[in-house]
């Protein structure tokens, strides 16, 4: 652990905005207390952005919330936090009331849950600094209403008295950078700030991020799982590792040489745009007549009836593509886009409402479950949570029995022993594990066991709506090779919808980018990833960010001169 | 008298989550609601009590011979198919003519009008008593939470449940007028404190507002002795309610991100607690204390046959005794008609509150 | 309404496994493989529990089991009969004091109180027992059925249910128990009728929980996942519906049993319940103990009013503490009580 060494040396520096020595935190649970953080040693310079990154349960959020003094009441804490001369661990609630907010402020994952819904952005930003008992109400407003014009809301004078409900996601984020910054504290803890948002927005929070940096010359400890991100926006990155940071370094030299091999299998793992791994010409099948394809859309349109007398919200519409046997296309696009709810029309949770969709021969549009259930054993489905897609009272080999006992390929639990354990193995889980509990396997692992459970009737294809969203990158790489080697193996069609460009593009032949609904976009994968000829798909490639600091800020660049051309 | 207080009226969310369309149409939307809830009631009622015969029958069946019996029947139409009848009634009641009584031959609605006042002078003071002991307290164990006054509360409160509001009565009585001898037993007045409030001009019927405008103190004293007993025993009762009420939704908003972000900025923590978790947990709390005070009314039948209380439950007891259906069905009605009012003014009193109905 | 999230997300989970996907059964979730009856309801959150919880669990149990033996064995308990009015030594008295004959006095009618209130547990036991589960039956077979479904017949059922929820239930008790049985009557007829009145109540509480279970369940990645793979409604409903929606029953029995002897008791001192001569019922007993109070007659009244106390403390202690148990919001913690381990070594063959 010679970084952790290496850092040692330069705690000391006296001028460090954040000072955190040898901090251990565990929480007290039914059995065992769980070691959260175990001795970490980090610092803050003023004006710099520090970016912990680690997976789930590596213990970053739990570091960043100790900075302020929030931990709940069954954690134990030890160590030191030193914020401004204040040891943060050793002070009285009445002290930590003083310091959060004056010394340290903090932008939260979910800005819709950090607002409170019944009171005004305004009232809000006033409180916290009422809170330091330096203002005047009127004085406080106007503060507000300088504050809020800072971050970028349009408007301010109106906005301030608007209702959280009542901005866009990305706004409220800003609203919340914003409440942060009125207090002028030195330091600010980002938890994951763009974590809940699409990557477009994603890309304006990050320039904001930029600028309270920049502009403001506030340090910035920002917690992430995402590399894309630290590559945009840090300048120094420790990486956290079951509590502990294995590996602290200047951003440019830990993405070009990575030292310990954690970080080096974390980087390896991030799936980079237009690196594609597997381009298949299946579909671009050469001379003589194309197979008749599995699913085919024409002009489809998918309306969600409205309630009493509303107009219904038409979620997709005039959408147009094919599927042939064996093609992995790729549908992308960020929340409301419709993807999902084109991957749900498919199986028939969704009832397409017009135009026209062939699912197997089949029309979907007024379809009747009765004559489409025979056809449901050639299609699989996966879906995004791995956490709910398993019934908790079933053991996984039941649940992967299911189809088969369902479809009659076998009449009792005891025939199908033999195939659940073969389509265990197929995605790589030990076999015994048909005898446990959904609870009992990690996310990754479930992801494997729903992929087992699509696949059991050997379907022609599979519907895979965001299957890797939910999961660490490590686990999603481990998920994705299982699922190409089994595509590559047993030649099924697949609709790979995904939020992640990088991802979908490391598996699709083919790849339609969604927008509002509509299908803005669709070619061969390389081709929409190399050469996007919408607007659209431009920006949403534009925005991506890439796990590299300095093409990164290329690309950045580059966005900045796309978006002031489109004014 | 339900314990399930976390519960969202599902009439309420449903106005909810069509959102958007404004605080007007929100109000719309609820009060159009009132009308299949009522009507649901009175049908419902008006089935049950026909499936065991005719009321005539019922009430004085027993005493008159065959042919005196049909005659009755033809005369006041029961002797006609049950649909027609239940028309008939339903046109009745939305001309807001509930029937004569049988054993007394009178109006109900009059009745209606002469006792319903008592009642809801009973229903007022408990809820003040409800609220006064319910909320403070529910704040306070909120605040505690796992702690020792915590713990006492949640007893408190569980008891307060658990005791019937008769045995309260019994024991209210017992100890505060039997052997302390500080209130009178029962009754809304004494007998020469009714008789000089009934003849006041443009007698209100609520006890407490006549004697307030005659302006003797001995009248109001006396109204108000009269009124703590009662008040206490079905108050105590929705007081445990609402303290876990409030407790629970207390506890539900102080763990939301947003009262650790507010915390994160160095908001005091009585701050938090009074400011950013109470008026969210407001609007569940409305909502489902409008729910109680529409089941009050059940713990007034029997609070008020407890204490000799002369307002519709004591009397809807009497006609249950004497076995006069059409009084019961025409009480009931009534009652139906109070419970979706009010469940109707709770709800959009939670709506104006809440900014996300507002705006 | 956001729902409150939940307290328990800055524990941190296992950790994921993340260069070779770990075991999580190594990594400390081997306490879920236990001997089936640990994991059976209430035995389950009393092996969770600790400091007040517990103690107001157990507290709840010993009282429900007081009750329970008292109904089982009122026979051999109750030294009179609950409509014996003479024994070998003549008529018993009327308002008797407590004594070394009559422990708890007697009535104005000349019963021995303490025989009553014995006897009155059996009543009381019966009538709950029976309409919980016929309440739970209909109820639950509504609800899955109406939620599941969806269409007119929900949207009825949902109105008539909320219709009838949001209305007292004893005055619908009241009507109910009319149009039973006139009113009155004997023993078996008269806990039938107490209980189908009680059931009238409850159904719609029942039904309203199990639909909402069920609406959510609907919309669960799981079922979606049995209607992708072509399951038929009567295979999603019973194999993955129905187990999962009755999850939190043991809690909703416990509070609607508190309830159920509370409207027992309110019919019965209106003058709805069981014949006095037939069965010992408290609520009639306390009906004709309100008179006494004038005279300072106490005994008729606190004792079977203190046993309906009692027995529904027990059982909302029961309820309540489940409810905590079951709700990661609310339930207790070990606090911490010593510095942690220090954990293995982390990195343990990264490849």
């Amino acid at each position: 652990m010679t970084a952790v060494q290496n850092h040692e040396g330069a705690a000391t520096s006296p001028q460090a905005a954040v000072d955190i020595r040898d901090l251990r935190i565990s929480f007290a649970t039914d059995g065992e207390p769980v070691s959260a953080v175990d001795g970490v040693s980090l610092h803050v310079q003023p004006g710099e952005v520090l970016a912990i990154v680690g997976e789930s349960g590596s213990g970053k959020t739990v570091t960043a919330k100790s900075i302020l003094g929030l931990l709940p009441d069954n954690a134990t804490v030890s160590g030191a936090v030193v914020l401004e001369g204040n040891d943060i661990v050793q002070l009285s609630p009445g002290q930590l009331r003083q310091v959060r907010g004056r010394d340290v402020a903090m932008v939260f994952q979910e800005a819709s849950t950090a607002l409170n819904p019944v009171y005004t952005v305004g009232w809000q930003i006033a409180e916290g600094l009422r809170a330091h008992g330096k203002y005047s109400k009127k004085q406080a407003r106007e503060r507000a209403v300088e504050i809020l014009g800072t971050v970028g809301i349009p408007d301010p004078e109106k906005r301030v008295d608007h209702y959280p409900h009542q901005f866009s996601g990305g706004q409220k984020q800003r609203v919340v950078i914003a409440m942060a910054l009125a207090l002028g504290s030195k330091v600010i803890v980002a938890d994951e700030p763009t974590t809940a948002l699409d990557v477009t927005v994603q890309a304006e929070i990050l320039d904001l991020l930029r600028r309270v940096r920049d502009d403001f010359g506030r340090a910035i400890v920002l917690i992430t799982h995402n590399m894309g991100v630290v590559a945009d926006l840090a300048d120094r990155v420790a990486v956290m590792y079951r509590g502990e940071v294995v590996e602290e370094a200047d951003v440019r030299d830990l993405f070009a040489h990575p030292q310990h091999e954690y970080t080096q299998h974390l980087l390896g793992a991030v799936p980079r745009l237009g690196a594609q791994t597997a381009y298949k010409v299946t579909a671009e099948a050469g001379p003589g007549e194309p197979a008749a394809p599995l699913v085919e859309a024409r002009d489809l349109e998918i309306v969600y009836p409205g309630r009493l007398g509303r107009s219904g919200f038409r979620a997709v519409g005039g959408v147009n593509f094919t599927i042939a046997p064996g093609e992995v296309l790729g549908l992308v696009g960020e929340s409301g886009s419709g993807k999902t709810t084109i991957g749900r029309a498919i199986v028939g949770l969704t009832r397409a409402t017009g135009g026209s969709l062939n699912v197997l021969g089949h029309e979907m549009v007024g379809f009747k479950e009765r004559t489409f259930r025979p056809l449901r054993s050639r299609v699989g489905f996966v879906f995004q949570d791995p956490a709910t897609s398993f019934n908790p009272l079933l053991t996984v080999g039941e649940a992967i029995a299911e189809p088969l006992l369902i479809h009659g390929e076998a009449t009792d639990a005891a025939g199908t022993k033999a195939r659940v354990r073969e389509l265990l193995d197929s995605v790589h889980l030990p076999t015994h594990y048909a005898e446990r509990y959904p609870h009992e396997l990690s996310g990754g692992q479930r992801q494997r066991a729903s992929l087992a459970r699509a696949l059991a009737l050997d379907p022609e294809l599979l519907v895979a709506d965001e299957p890797t969203s939910a999961l660490d990158v490590s686990v999603q790489a481990r998920v994705l090779e299982v699922f190409s080697e089994l595509q590559e193996r047993r030649g099924f069609a697949t609709l790979f919808i995904s939020h992640d460009l990088a991802v979908v593009g490391m598996l699709s032949d083919h790849i339609g980018v969604l927008y509002r609904g509509e299908l803005v976009e669709h070619g061969a994968g390389r081709q929409v990833l190399t050469d996007p000829q919408h607007p659209y798909t431009q920006r949403l490639l534009a925005s991506v960010p890439v796990p590299d600091p300095v093409e990164q800020q290329q690309r950045r660049e580059a966005l900045a001169a796309h978006r002031a051309a489109e004014g | 008298m339900t314990i399930a207080d976390t519960a969202t009226p599902p009439t309420a969310a449903a106005g909810k989550t069509s959102g958007g369309g404004g605080l007007g149409r929100y109000i719309l939307v609820r009060f159009l609601l009132i009308i299949p809830t009522v009507f649901i009631l009175v049908t419902l009622v008006f089935f049950l009590m026909r499936v065991v015969g005719d009321p005539i029958s019922a009430s004085v069946g027993g005493r008159l011979t065959p042919d005196q019996l049909n005659a009755r029947l033809a005369e006041a139409g029961y002797d006609r198919p049950v649909l027609v009848q239940y028309f008939e009634y339903i046109g009745q009641i939305f001309t807001g003519d509930f029937g004569r009584t049988l054993t007394d031959n009178r109006e109900i609605s009059e009745i209606l009008v002469t006792y319903g006042t008592g009642t809801l002078e009973l229903v007022l003071y408990s809820l003040v008593v409800a609220l006064v002991v319910g909320i403070p307290l529910g704040r306070f164990a909120a605040y505690r939470r796992d702690q020792i006054p915590d713990a006492l509360l949640r007893i408190f409160a569980i008891l307060c449940y658990a005791t019937p509001v008769f045995f309260a009565a019994l024991l209210l009585k017992l100890v505060f007028s039997v052997w302390l001898g500080w209130f009178p037993l029962g009754g809304r007045a004494s007998t020469s404190t009714q008789l000089v409030l009934d003849r006041i001009s443009g007698s209100t019927g609520i006890n407490i507002i006549d004697a307030l405008r005659t302006g003797r103190w001995d009248l109001i004293s006396d109204v108000l002795a009269h009124a703590v007993l009662p008040a206490v025993a079905l108050g105590l009762l929705t007081a445990g309610v609402f303290l876990r009420l409030v407790r629970t939704n207390l506890i539900g908003t102080l763990s939301m991100d947003y009262v650790d972000a507010a915390r994160s900025r160095g908001v005091r923590e009585g701050r938090l607690l009074r400011k950013h978790a109470y008026k969210p947990a407001l609007i569940p709390i409305i909502t489902v204390m409008g729910m109680q005070i529409a089941l009050m009314l059940g713990g007034a039948i029997l609070t008020e046959t407890a204490f000799g209380w002369r307002g519709l439950g004591f009397q809807l007891a009497q006609y249950l005794g004497a076995r006069d259906f059409v009084a019961v069905q025409g009480i009931v009605a009534l009652l139906a008609v109070i419970v979706a009012l009010t469940n109707f003014a709770v709800d959009v009193l939670a709506a104006l509150i809440d900014p996300r109905v507002r705006y | 309404m956001s729902v409150p999230t939940d307290a328990n997300s800055t524990v941190p989970e296992p950790v994921e496994g993340s260069v070779a996907e770990a075991d999580p059964l190594v990594t400390g979730e081997a306490r879920q493989r236990e001997p089936r009856w640990k994991r059976l309801p209430v035995i389950w959150q009393l092996r969770r529990s600790t400091g007040l919880q517990r103690g107001m669990l157990i507290a709840g149990m010993v009282l429900c089991a007081v009750f329970l033996i008292a109904a089982v064995f009122a026979p051999l308990i109750a030294p009179y009969g609950f409509n014996q009015l003479s024994d070998a030594g003549g008529n018993f008295p009327r308002q008797g004091a407590p004594s070394a004959q009559f422990w708890w006095g007697t009535t104005v009618g000349g019963y021995d109180v303490f025989s009553r209130v014995v006897w009155g547990a059996q009543t009381a036991v019966l009538t709950v027992v029976l309409a919980v589960a016929l309440s739970i039956f209909l109820g639950i077979a509504l609800g899955l059925v109406s939620g599941y479904l969806g269409g007119w017949l929900d949207r009825i059922l949902v109105t008539i249910a909320d219709a009838i929820y949001a209305f007292p239930s004893l005055l619908l008790a009241i009507v109910v128990s009319i149009m039973i049985s006139g009113g009155e009557s004997g023993f078996i007829s008269g806990i039938l009728a107490a209980a189908i009145s009680i059931t009238v109540v409850f159904v719609p509480q029942y039904f309203r929980v199990v639909r909402a279970e069920t609406v959510r369940l609907k919309a669960e990645p799981f079922v979606e996942s049995a209607r992708v793979l072509g399951a038929s409604t009567p295979r999603i409903l019973s194999r993955h519906v129905l187990r999962n929606a009755t999850r939190s029953l043991p809690l909703i029995i416990t509070l609607n049993a508190s309830e159920a002897i509370l409207t027992l008791a309110g019919l019965g001192f209106l003058g709805f319940g069981i014949n006095p001569t037939a069965a010992s019922e408290w609520g009639y007993d306390l009906n004709r103990a309100i008179s006494d109070v004038a005279g300072g007659i106490w005994w008729t009244g606190v004792f079977p009013g203190a046993a309906i106390v009692l027995l529904v403390l027990g059982i909302t202690l029961v309820g309540e503490s489940l409810n905590d148990l079951s709700d990661p919001r609310l339930r207790i913690r070990r606090r911490p009580k010593r510095v942690p381990r220090r954990t293995a070594t982390a990195m343990k063959g990264a490849a």
